[in-house]
């Protein structure tokens, strides 16, 4: 089958109209990023004309940058590890056994998934409010509070990913391993587990991105001391002048490496998202 | 992911039939189930005990914080009340009923607000969605620079929501942003529009979201279109159809289970979608582009009054829930008859 002119052609155009779409955004990101203050003020120029690193110093001083990746960062890994440890378990039941409950389970884990954030929001805001009052337990605007929340979203689709990369191992391997005298633990962790070792990592990628980039919860659930990077880059604007320059600035560098890890990894999320709806 | 709560619900139901399998059971789930029989502690309490610590924190973040919010939609939860929940007083369903009447300013900004979210999910998904289309089906035959594009496009959809808004806030500013600054050099923004307030908002937050999401739809479709068999697109070329044929009759037909479930889910996602208003906008939405998520927000946290807010929160539930299920009703039925 041969591609004729036409298509090329229309190839050609869509994949380059398609293209530039995606690229001017990220070019503006990063060619704004090392421009000076006043450069970003006036008219918008695509390349910089006096290309400094300002930016990239400065951003850690405007707002507390530091703290906030910080925060950013051991929120995100704890959600990130305790989902996939529960989810591990959790696919490896429903992936593995029939028992009664089973589909309940795998539809609330589903729909949990797609209700939207608001509608936890306001209860776990006062959920945590009145635990405090009641018993001195201060979750609201602490790390841990916030690694609950964002285990309502990490959670299920961790569970649903690992189901999907989990079913797709033999059976046989688990039959070859129950042979040899394992029982179901040592099957998980000897056989299944290291067999999925690269869906399980990107899943933890995936929990930990879901993390690093939420705001709903971040805006409310978080104070000067606990605020994430997600909310802290909205302190870049003043009531007189927005710092564009490092704002680009730093979302290229809290952004360089959640993207590097997803891309780094695509090919396993293309198996784990289309697993569920393929088969 | 529709298609396999069909399915597990199938397994489920040939599992209750006990000792033996019926004919129409796959192989390897047979396997599976005499497998688990073998196992003296497999078929009773080791799947429970695995679920455990999954049921545990469901319920503490999902199913008890849902609770909460159904009864405190029940409740005049008042900035009053908001720190001792036990004194707010029962409201029966008034708060439901201040929320949907029409005649109070509440109900008609609400419902105003619901016309704009429906408007823009249809847009956004329907974009979205063809975008991924036309980039699935032409990086389908390999070329040189294939798999640097594919990594091109999805990094929309790998960016942190908020570096990637925040870009776009900066690209629509009015005075030093390149979109006036594009519009100004092909001459057709002679007065420079304001794009985050008024009436452009709408197109600006499309675009946005469009940006963000149709990585997702193409990821998808891309997963799906590798496992179109060759051979269906040389039967059908030797057949004379051209490119378009092919693809009405070959790559949608093929695509078909995963548009079902990919739909729904963009569909689900850009209609709750907070983030991209919340960052676009700086907090507040303008009119023209107050979605539904942010509308909640603003109106629970600048009144305090949690109760209406859940009140909305479980309506906008309900709504889903049904759009849902009537979706997969009607599009689980379609597809029976050729099955």
């Amino acid at each position: 089958m041969r591609e004729t002119t036409a298509e090329r052609y229309a190839r050609r155009v869509v994949l380059s109209l398609l293209a530039l779409f995606v690229l001017v955004p990220l070019f503006a990101m990063v060619s704004s990023a090392v421009k000076p203050l006043r450069d970003v003020q006036g008219r918008f120029t695509w390349l910089p004309t006096h290309p400094t690193v300002a930016a990239f110093v400065d951003m850690w001083t405007t707002v507390p940058l530091g703290r906030y990746l910080m925060n950013s960062l051991v929120v995100s890994t704890c959600a990130a590890i305790v989902s996939v440890a529960v989810a591990i378990f959790a696919a490896f039941a429903v992936s593995r056994y029939r028992f009664r409950g089973r589909t309940l389970f795998s539809v609330t884990v589903l729909s949990t998934q797609m209700f939207p954030g608001i509608l936890f929001l306001l209860p776990l805001f006062l959920i945590y409010v009145n635990l405090a009052n009641a018993t001195g337990i201060q979750l609201y605007a602490s790390r841990l509070g916030l690694v609950i929340t964002y285990l309502t979203s990490s959670l299920p689709f961790s569970i649903w990913m690992l189901v999907g990369y989990l079913g797709a191992i033999p059976r046989g391997l688990d039959e070859a391993a129950q042979v040899d005298g394992a029982g179901p633990m040592r099957t998980l962790f000897r056989v299944i587990l290291p067999t999925a070792l690269p869906g399980v990592l990107a899943v933890a990628v995936y929990a930990f991105m879901t993390a690093w980039g939420e705001v709903l919860f971040a805006s409310v659930m978080t104070d000067q001391a606990s605020r994430t990077v997600a909310v802290g880059l909205q302190g870049y604007s003043t009531q007189f002048l927005v710092y564009w320059n490092q704002v680009m600035a730093a979302s290229l560098v809290v952004s360089i490496p959640v993207t590097a890890g997803f891309l780094f990894l695509q090919r396993y999320f293309i198996a784990g998202l289309t697993a569920g709806a393929v088969k | 992911m529709a298609t396999t709560i069909g399915s597990d619900a199938a397994v489920a139901r040939r599992g209750r039939g006990k000792s033996t399998p019926p004919p129409g059971t796959p192989p390897a789930r047979r396997r599976a189930s005499a497998a688990g029989r073998r196992r003296p502690l497999g078929r009773s309490r080791l799947p429970y005990l695995l679920l455990l610590p999954a049921l545990v924190l469901e319920l503490g973040v999902h199913i008890v914080p849902m609770a909460v919010g159904a009864w405190m939609s029940l409740r005049e939860m008042t900035q009053f009340h908001i720190q001792s929940w036990s004194t707010a007083p029962f409201a029966g369903l008034r708060n439901y009923r201040a929320t949907l009447d029409l005649d109070t300013a509440t109900g008609r900004e609400l419902l105003h607000s619901f016309w704009v979210t429906v408007a823009f999910t249809v847009a956004s998904v329907a974009l979205s969605w063809l975008l991924g289309l036309a980039a699935g089906v032409f990086l389908q035959r390999p070329f040189r620079g294939r798999a640097l594009l594919r990594t091109l496009f999805l990094t929309p959809y790998a960016l942190p929501v908020y570096a990637a808004v925040i870009t776009w806030t900066f690209l629509f500013q009015r005075d030093n942003g390149l979109v006036n600054q594009v519009l100004d050099s092909i001459g057709l923004a002679g007065h420079r529009p304001f794009w985050l307030i008024g009436g452009n908002s709408f197109a600006a937050i499309l675009v946005v979201s469009v940006w963000r999401q149709w990585p997702f739809a193409f990821l998808c479709i891309m997963a799906a279109l590798q496992n179109i068999p060759g051979e269906l697109y040389e039967a059908a070329y030797l057949d004379g159809a051209g490119f378009f044929q092919r693809l009405r009759h070959v790559t949608l037909p093929m695509l078909r289970p995963m548009n079902q479930v990919l739909i729904l889910v963009l569909f689900l996602w850009t209609f709750n979608d907070f983030n991209t208003p919340y960052i676009l906008f700086g907090g507040s939405a303008p009119r023209q582009a107050d979605l539904i998520s942010i509308h909640i927000y603003e109106s629970s946290f600048h009144t305090w009054n949690f109760g209406q807010g859940s009140a909305m929160s479980v309506t906008l539930l309900l709504f889903l829930l049904m759009v849902s299920v009537v979706y997969l009703l009607v599009t689980n039925r379609r597809v029976r008859p050729d099955a």
